[in-house]
């Protein structure tokens, strides 16, 4: 009789432990699908209200394809000098008579683009600098399994070195082929528009030594700010409008071949 | 480091049009490729097993112990080529603690847990439980040490626990089926989910992974249950073979259909990525695609299958035949993995450009490591085969 109680409880024992560990298994795994939606999208809170929010024009018509900028962001942010890590390149476009296009970004522009095509071959050329376009909704965002990349307040995705695990799910689902992984911190690495130099007042490395003034930075908030100016009198672009990541640099005179 | 750089120079003097310069370094190789292939196999084999057990097709009975161990033991291994591949594994263990729920790659911590634990665990323990009470009495060394312990000290064999056991087994593959789905539909949901790719961005992909899953699955329990029957030196079950390889040529087909009309919907929409895709499939991929997948993966088997539907050859004649196409089946859902993960960052995202892939042999990335990875889960199973082999089993579930 005693034996048979003592086996009975420890059976039901076992039974609501397995209930319970299920049942805590079973939330874990439905909880996380709760915000499943898009990351949610920064709203202006009072507290936030006086905050910047950074974002960058590019002026296509001014670029002379020197490659300063890309050369600029390297030393600045100790980007490995191998060709296969940018935070910021630059592209040449030429368009030739028989309407194909070449698209070329030798090094990421640094030491100066040269054109390839011989002059008699070319409809139309010109040149498109890349960078992080710190979208609002940006997929890198959501795709990073732990959080590590995140959008600041003030509107810069930027990466915790410290948290990231190394996936390149960010990487993959960046669609500008803005992210890399760096060699050296074995972290996702990307343009954080100069953040350390930003929140001292200065401009980033890109835009301080770019020559002709094709990119403005500024604070998308403040109406008399050279970039909010910029887009008042340019008809402005983003890239790939399709899909739908409300980017947050902006590109005057960006012609259709631009991918 | 120097060695991956070379790499890449190798690579960049390799790229075909134009490219994203950060593009030149493919992050995701061989392991990933594994990954979808290890626990699409688990899903597999879990599902043939919930076959026989809830929808009652009594005559794969002889494969239900080993599908369901089978499972385990890829389980066992799915997450250590992932681990492997991160570039800070020590801080893996944050997509547990801080997942980010917006993530579709955090998720899989949670639904892999549930599926290891709650499901597979749990229903292999309710139906060995009475099996290790007895074999426990009868053993001695390690083996009896392992009974006793596993039995959590429920030693009851009277007639009523056994039903318990049954009955809550049973109730355990019910929520199976539906785990088993999502884990390998999720699988299918981290490439489908990335709207940046257009070779992964397809509501479809979840389901293609679903299917082949399934296809891949049931193939692996058949040439195992082939070649364990082979080393026991027992009679191959006929009926229960031909079941299985039914279940394959039906599953098969389902898949081969949804895989293209993904294709043919992406021909006849012929979206602005239309172009490049149409370039790698004819060139990047033609072999692993064309030839591997399709060919010698999907029509192959379904003609051999196909025709033993309608006119059934000697025994001896099927044996091999089953065997050969479940072997091809591996194969070919092998590459179907490889054409998803390594062929959707083979073309820029830019649209206007390829770049190569060259898999190493050495290396936490390489093929050694990979076939490492696809031997081990056997080793594994080889091993709970001789601790818990299924056809010692005293009772079995009505």
């Amino acid at each position: 009789m005693g034996t048979e109680r003592k086996v009975n409880n420890r059976r039901k024992f076992f039974q609501t432990s397995a209930a319970l560990v299920g049942g805590t298994l079973l939330y874990a795994l439905i909880k996380p699908f709760e915000a499943l939606a898009q990351p949610k999208e920064e709203e202006i809170k009072t507290d936030q209200a006086n905050l910047a929010l950074w974002g960058m024009g590019v002026d296509l018509e001014k670029c002379i394809g020197c490659g300063k900028c890309a050369e600029a962001c390297k030393i600045e942010n100790k980007v490995p000098k191998e060709p296969f890590y940018f935070r910021t390149w630059v592209e040449q476009y030429t368009v030739k008579n028989d309407g194909t296009v070449k698209i070329e970004s030798p090094n990421g522009g640094i030491g100066g683009l040269k054109q390839s095509v011989p002059d008699e071959e070319i409809f139309k050329s010109f040149m498109v600098p890349k960078l992080c376009n710190h979208c609002t909704k940006a997929p890198c965002v959501q795709a990073c399994p732990v959080g590590a990349t995140y959008i600041s307040p003030d509107g810069v995705v930027l990466v915790d070195e410290t948290y990231c695990i190394g996936c390149s799910y960010c990487i993959q689902a960046c669609p500008y082929g803005a992210r890399f992984m760096n060699p050296i911190t074995k972290v996702a690495d990307k343009c954080t528009f100069c953040y350390h130099r930003i929140s001292e007042g200065l401009q980033p490395a890109c835009v301080e030594v770019c020559p002709t003034d094709a990119r403005i930075f500024g604070d998308l908030r403040d109406k008399e700010s050279d970039l909010v100016k910029f887009l008042q009198v340019n008809p402005t672009q983003v890239l790939k409008p399709h899909l739908n990541t409300h980017s947050r640099v902006f590109y005057n005179a960006l012609s259709s071949e631009v991918k | 480091m120097e060695e991956h750089y070379k790499h890449l120079y190798e690579a960049l003097s390799q790229v075909d049009g134009y490219i994203y310069p950060n593009e030149i370094d493919l992050h995701w190789g061989l392991m990933i490729v594994l990954y979808p292939y290890i626990t699409g196999l688990v899903a597999g084999a879990f599902i043939l097993a919930s076959l026989e057990r809830v929808f009652n097709v009594k005559v794969l009975k002889p494969t239900y112990g080993l599908a369901l161990l089978t499972a385990l033991s890829f389980l066992l291994v799915a997450t250590l080529p992932l681990v492997s591949h991160l570039r800070h594994p020590l801080r893996a263990y944050e997509i547990l603690m801080t997942p980010n729920p917006t993530s579709a790659m955090a998720i899989f911590g949670f639904v892999y847990l549930w599926y290891l634990m709650v499901v597979l665990l749990l229903e292999i323990w309710f139906d060995y439980r009475l099996d290790f009470v007895l074999w426990s009495k009868k053993s001695t060394g390690f083996k009896k040490f392992f009974y006793r312990t596993i039995t959590l000290g429920i030693n009851d064999t009277d007639k009523k626990s056994a039903k318990l056991d049954d009955k809550l087994g049973y109730f355990i593959t019910l929520i199976g089926i539906p785990s088993a789905f999502l884990l390998h539909g999720y699988v299918g949901f981290i490439f489908g989910s990335i709207k940046a790719n257009p070779w992964w961005s397809t509501v479809l992909m979840p389901v293609i992974f679903l299917f082949s899953a399934m296809v891949s699955g049931i193939a692996l329990v058949m040439v195992i249950y082939m070649v364990v029957s082979w080393f026991r030196k027992v009679e191959i079950d006929m009926p229960c073979l031909d079941t299985i390889a039914k279940y394959l040529f039906y599953i098969l087909i389902i898949d081969f259909t949804l895989e293209s009309l993904d294709q043919i919907h992406r021909i006849y929409e012929a979206e602005e990525s239309f172009d490049i895709i149409k370039v790698l499939v004819s060139g990047k991929l033609n072999i692993t695609l064309l030839i591997m997948q399709v060919l010698l993966g999907t029509i192959i088997p379904l003609i051999v299958i196909g025709i033993f539907q309608v006119y059934k050859p000697d025994e001896k004649i099927r044996k091999f035949s089953y065997f050969f196409v479940g072997i091809l089946v591996l194969i070919g859902i092998f590459f179907m993995r490889w054409n998803v993960v390594i062929g959707g960052q083979l073309f820029s995202k830019s649209l206007s450009g390829f770049t190569s892939f060259k898999a190493v042999y050495s290396g936490l990335e390489g093929y050694v490591m990979a076939a490492v990875w696809l031997i081990v889960p056997l080793l594994i199973l080889t091993f709970l085969l001789w601790l818990m082999p299924p056809w010692k089993k005293v009772t079995t579930h009505e």
